[in-house]
Order: C-alpha cells, then structure tokens, then sequence
C-alpha cells in the first residue's frame, strides 16, 4: 500500500516538474509580443495548408476554359466589392493559364511550409552533427570541418545557391537540396559554440569518468544545451530558406509550372506585371506573410530563451 | 595594426584557396558539354575536339586546376566561352553598374536605417519605435523581385503623367549618351592606352561620370534610373540595419555611464550622440559589412528585373548558358570582395572603438 502510494507521488511530482518546465517555457514565450503575433499568423498558414482543399474553390490546376465564362488574366471578381452576382467569383482573379488564382495562393502555403521545414531540418541534421564533431574532438577535424563552414559563408547564399542547382539541374528537390546546403554553417557554427561551452564543466566529466561513449556524451550530456538556440536559429532560418527557394523558382531553377508555388507563380507572370498586377500581387503577398510569421516567431522565442536579450528589450 | 592586417590577409587565403576550389568544382560539374552549348547540338566530334583542345578542357582535372590557379594568380580570368572575350574585360564593362547601384543601395540603407534605429530606441515603445519594428520586420520579409516589381507598376504605371514618375527599366532614356570623361576633358585617351580599362571603369558608372563632366541631363536621367533598382536593393540592408541599430542602442542607453552623463545635466542629445551611439556602433559597422553579400545576392534578382547589365545579370546568364569562365572567374571576385568587405570591417573597429586591441 505504501510503496503505491510513493509510486504515485513521485509520478505526480515528476509529472509536475515536466509540465511547469515546458509550461513555464511556453508561458515565457507566449509573453513577447512578436511570438504571438508570429505563431498566429504561423497557425493560420497552416491551417490553410492542411484544409486547402477544403477552402480552395477550384483545384488549383483545373483550367477553367470552356467551363466558366472568364478571360486569361482577368482582374478579380469579388461580389460584396460589386462585382455582378452573375459572374464566377474569382478573389484574386484569374491566371495566364485561365486557372484560379485564389485557389492556387492557398495550396502555395503547402509547398511554402514544407520547403521551410525540410531544408531547415536537413540542415540542422547535418550542421549538427558536424558542429559536435568540431566542437567535442577539437584538432585537426575541427579546423577541417569549421574552415570548409567558412569557405561556404564565404559566398552569397543565394549565388551559391544558384550555382548548386545549375550543377544539380532546375527542379523543386534541387533546389532545396541546394539551400539545405548552402544553410548547413550557420546550424554548425551554433551548435559548436554550444558545445565548446558545455564540454569542459563538471556534468560532462562526471559523465565520462562513469564510462559513458563518446557519442552518448555528445548526444545525451551535451546536445540538450544547444537545442534553444538551434529553436531559434531554425525559425529565423526557415525564413531565409522560404525566401530563397521562392527566388529560385522565380528564376525559373526551382519548382517548375503548373506546380502552384508562389516564386513560379510570380516568375511566370512577371511580364505582365503592367496588364494583370494582381498576378504579381497575390502570390508575393503571401511569400511576405509566411516569411514574416517566422520571422517574427524566431524573434520571439530568440528573445523568450536568451534571458540576456530579453532584459534589454523588455 | 599592420602586423594584424598581414596576418589577416595570410588567414584569408586557404579561405580564398576553398573559394577557388569550390568555384571550379562546381563550374565543371555544370552538366552539359560546353561545346554543344555554344557550338549548337549540330557541331561535329572534330570540331569539339578542338573546342575542348583549344580552351585546355581536354587536359586532366587537376592539370586543368593548376593552370586555372596559375592564371587567377596573374589575374587572368580567361576567356568567355560564349562571348570570345576576356573575362577580365566583360567584368569591367559590368562591375561600374552593379557597384554604383549597390553603394547607392548601402549608402540609403544607413542614412534612412541608423537614425530610425536610434530614434526607436530613444523613444522606445513609442508609437515611432513599434511602426518602425513592423516596417523593419516587414522589410526582411519582402522578396525583393516582388519589391521591385510593384515599384515599378506604382511608379511607371500608376503614377504615369505625374512628376513622380520614374522609368521602370535600363540606365538611360534612349537617345542619351553619357560621353566619358576623359573624352569630354580631351585627355587624349584610346581604347589603346594602358590605363584605359581603368578610366572605362570609372566612366561606365554613369552617375559619377555625369557629376564630373556637369553634365546635368544624363545625370539627372541616370538618377532617375537608378531609383527605384536602389530602393528595392535596400530594403531588406535598411531593415536589418535599423533592427541592428535599436538593440545595440537599447544594450548601451541602459548602461551606468549614459545614467552618469544625464545626472550631470548633459544636453540628452549629446547624451545620444556622443556618449550612447559611439558606443552602440560596433555592432552596426558590423552588420553594415555583412551586407554586401545580400546587395550581391540580390543584384542578381534586381538587375534583371529593371532590364541592366551589371554583373548579377551577366552571372546568372551564365551559368545558364555553361560560360564556366565567367562563372568562376565572376563569383571568385564577388567572393573576394566579400573577404575583402569583412576584412575592412575588422580593421575599422579600432578607429570607431579606440579600446579594441587588433592582435
């Protein structure tokens, strides 16, 4: 009897100290103002991502010619702005390919989010793993590895960027092989500086003087203490890769047409920016919001996690 | 200083060796044969084999590297596949263009970006700082083909038949020329003389030629031109530089000795000025240097929106069209110039800040 009731104490108390860990957490980063403004905005993208289907009116490849009574690159039709009942009604108007654009806009968000998440994850895979190496066995690895990082900073994103897919060829996949890369340092860079911190205080060595592996160190003792800035150098970095992904379609090297993403929607009717703006508008719009969810989010939770910075903008 | 600055430059080059190494890895893993690309698809084995002999493509990678570093160390870049020219000559025609339009661009960046950053912090929370922050956020968020884009719809369209009206591409009306300077002065200089590549150079960038010949309408014209390319370039430099700009100046307006300087009755804008911004400036300077691989970056977007001919452009087309010369011998100094830019940044901390010791 006594033993189940010490079982369930130390359960609640342990249920207790996790709970207020990530609550407290939470709590800290619900109160900066752009975390909640960024995470709004961030939950309605994706929202509109998963039910697309659901609040998009057309597919968004269906090419509307001979079902509807619409021209190529007509200006939108919005009834409550007195646009005749009598007409389709088109937000955002109608594309070069006679296909509708509102509904093209919404299921953009789906290849945004997803561009953002699996490049920045693939980078921090990777520039993780390096950083640990560099950082925990020092010498020769360290410089090998941190000066390649540096050879790699040392280029404009966006141009080495550009260069990889050239070789890789034009294409969605590429190009985000080709950003994931090209972010790979600045996730090395931070996770080395973490560890470099941690390495030499008392936990670890206890740790090791137990007969722990390497590797356990690296992955149990140390990573934990690089998590929160790596949280907020991935949001600030989904950003960047959003940006630069959707700059590279619209230089026609990443996602190709009909695919409905924003920088090819752009990059396709670029020339008609004097006939058909909304064309140009709407999806440039939309790469803005996104990019500044996240960006706002990443200021968030920079200044909610380092407890230093938030003094000061507090 | 001196000691620091060569040790730097050492430090710099297996940096500049990776550059070298990436760029030419990358510019022949381009798949294609360059021979099909420029000759067409219907060129002849004999006639690539040719090609290939006579641009050195038949001898083995690592022979074809050394060659490669031997050149660039003389500083010849070769010779475009595509345009049958000295790189070095094709950079020259088009570097003036990008580097008037990127100083424009960082030049606006800090005048606009540092005193809206100063102010916010000043007035912190204030209605000026929480407008400035979400144009700020905003700013880092736009594309900035989009930028450029609805710039020149505004401008070019909407505010038609209106004195705001600027051009919306090129760097001249048709019908102008910007006659160069050493032709207006009757230096006496031909495309013969050694030094003129150097005033070709100073001469392509339009504004500054048209400044020092008085020539009013072209540079007036040139100005107009170059407006709105400038604004869409720094938006996303001016963002960064007023965000950069408040924290460093709310980290420094916290300290005990801005406290000190108000308690003795110092005028609060000499408080600002003197004690508060000399001290938050480090972090900018910094931040400021950083940019240029933004500004390179977005050259390539923003030139072949507003139709010019600088090196962003000329890259870009060239990695389209296989031109591994230009692609290597181009990023190569874009990338130097970037080492270069950081470098600069580095040594100029000891003139802003007289306490930082460069050792």
């Amino acid at each position: 009897m006594s033993s189940v009731t010490k079982l369930k104490e130390s359960n609640t108390e342990q249920d207790y100290r996790s709970n207020s860990l990530w609550r407290l957490t939470l709590r800290r980063i619900w109160r900066q103002r752009s975390a909640k403004v960024g995470g709004s905005l961030l939950g309605i993208l994706i929202l509109i991502a998963i039910f697309a289907p659901l609040i998009a009116p057309y597919d968004p490849e269906e090419v509307l010619i001979g079902k509807e009574d619409v021209r190529k690159r007509q200006s939108p039709c919005i009834h409550l702005l007195g646009c005749p009942e009598d007409q389709p009604q088109h937000l955002m108007g109608i594309d070069g390919n006679v296909r509708d654009e509102f509904s093209r806009v919404l299921y953009g968000a789906q290849y945004s989010l997803l561009i953002g998440f699996t490049t920045v994850g693939f980078a921090i895979i990777v520039g993780t793993i390096l950083g640990l190496i560099s950082g925990y066995y020092s010498g020769w690895s360290d410089n090998l590895i941190m000066r390649s990082m540096d050879v790699l900073l040392a280029f404009p994103s966006l141009l080495l960027a550009i260069a990889i897919v050239s070789v890789l060829g034009p294409g969605l996949q590429n190009a985000l092989l080709a950003i994931a890369i090209v972010s790979i340092p600045v996730y090395a860079r931070v996770v080395r500086a973490s560890v470099l911190q941690v390495k030499e205080q008392d936990f670890v060595s206890a740790s090791r003087a137990l007969g722990a592996s390497d590797r356990r160190i690296m992955f149990v003792r140390i990573l934990p203490n690089a998590v929160p800035p790596l949280v907020v150098q991935g949001t600030l970095g989904i950003a960047t890769a959003i940006l630069s992904a959707a700059a590279l379609s619209f230089l026609g090297l990443g996602a190709q047409p009909p695919t409905p993403e924003w920088g090819t929607m752009l990059g396709s009717e670029r020339n008609q920016v004097f006939t058909a703006p909304h064309l140009v508008f709407y999806p440039g719009l939309a790469i803005m919001f996104t990019v500044l969810a996240f960006n706002l989010l990443g200021d968030g939770l920079r200044d909610a996690l380092d407890p230093r910075l938030s003094q000061v903008r507090e | 200083m001196l000691q620091y600055t060569i040790r730097r430059i050492f430090l710099s080059i297996p940096v500049l060796f990776g550059i070298l190494l990436v760029t030419f890895v990358i510019a022949r893993s381009i798949p294609g044969d360059p021979c099909r690309a420029i000759l067409g698809e219907k060129a002849t084995v004999e006639i690539c084999e040719r090609f290939s002999r006579d641009h050195g493509l038949d001898k083995p990678i690592p022979i074809q590297f050394a060659i490669y570093m031997g050149n660039i160390l003389s500083g010849d870049f070769g010779e475009s596949i595509r345009f049958s020219r000295p790189v070095t000559t094709i950079l020259l025609e088009r570097l003036p263009l990008t580097l008037e339009l990127g100083l424009i661009a960082i030049f606006l960046a800090t005048l606009i970006g540092i005193p809206l950053g100063v102010l916010s912090a000043v007035r912190h929370n204030s209605a000026v700082d929480v407008v400035t922050m979400v144009g700020a956020n905003t700013g880092v968020s736009m594309p900035v083909y989009w930028l450029g884009l609805m710039l020149a719809y505004l401008f070019a369209l909407v505010l038609k038949d209106t004195p705001f009206w600027l051009p919306p591409s090129g760097r001249l009306t048709a019908g102008l020329v910007a006659i160069p300077f050493y032709e207006v002065w009757g230096t006496g200089i031909t495309p013969e003389s050694t030094i003129y590549p150097i005033v070709e150079f100073f001469a392509n960038m339009y504004i500054l030629n048209s400044l020092i010949t008085f020539d009013w309408v072209v540079l007036s014209d040139s100005v107009k031109h170059m407006i709105l390319p400038a604004l869409a370039l720094c938006t996303i430099p001016l963002a960064i530089i007023a965000r950069m700009t408040r924290s460093s100046m709310l980290e420094v307006l916290r300290q005990d000795y801005v406290r000190t300087a108000r308690a003795k009755g110092v005028v609060e804008r000499t408080v600002i000025r003197k004690h508060a911004f000399r001290n938050a400036l480090l972090p900018i300077v910094t931040i400021i240097g950083l940019q240029f691989g933004t500004l390179f970056a977005g050259a390539v977007l923003t030139e072949s929106i507003f139709g010019l001919a600088g090196v962003g452009r000329m890259l870009f087309e060239a990695i389209t069209a296989r031109d591994f010369p230009i692609v290597q011998g181009f990023t190569v100094v874009i990338a130097i110039g970037y080492v270069i830019a950081n470098l600069v940044v580095d040594l100029s901390y000891p003139f802003i800040d007289p306490r930082v010791k460069l050792d």
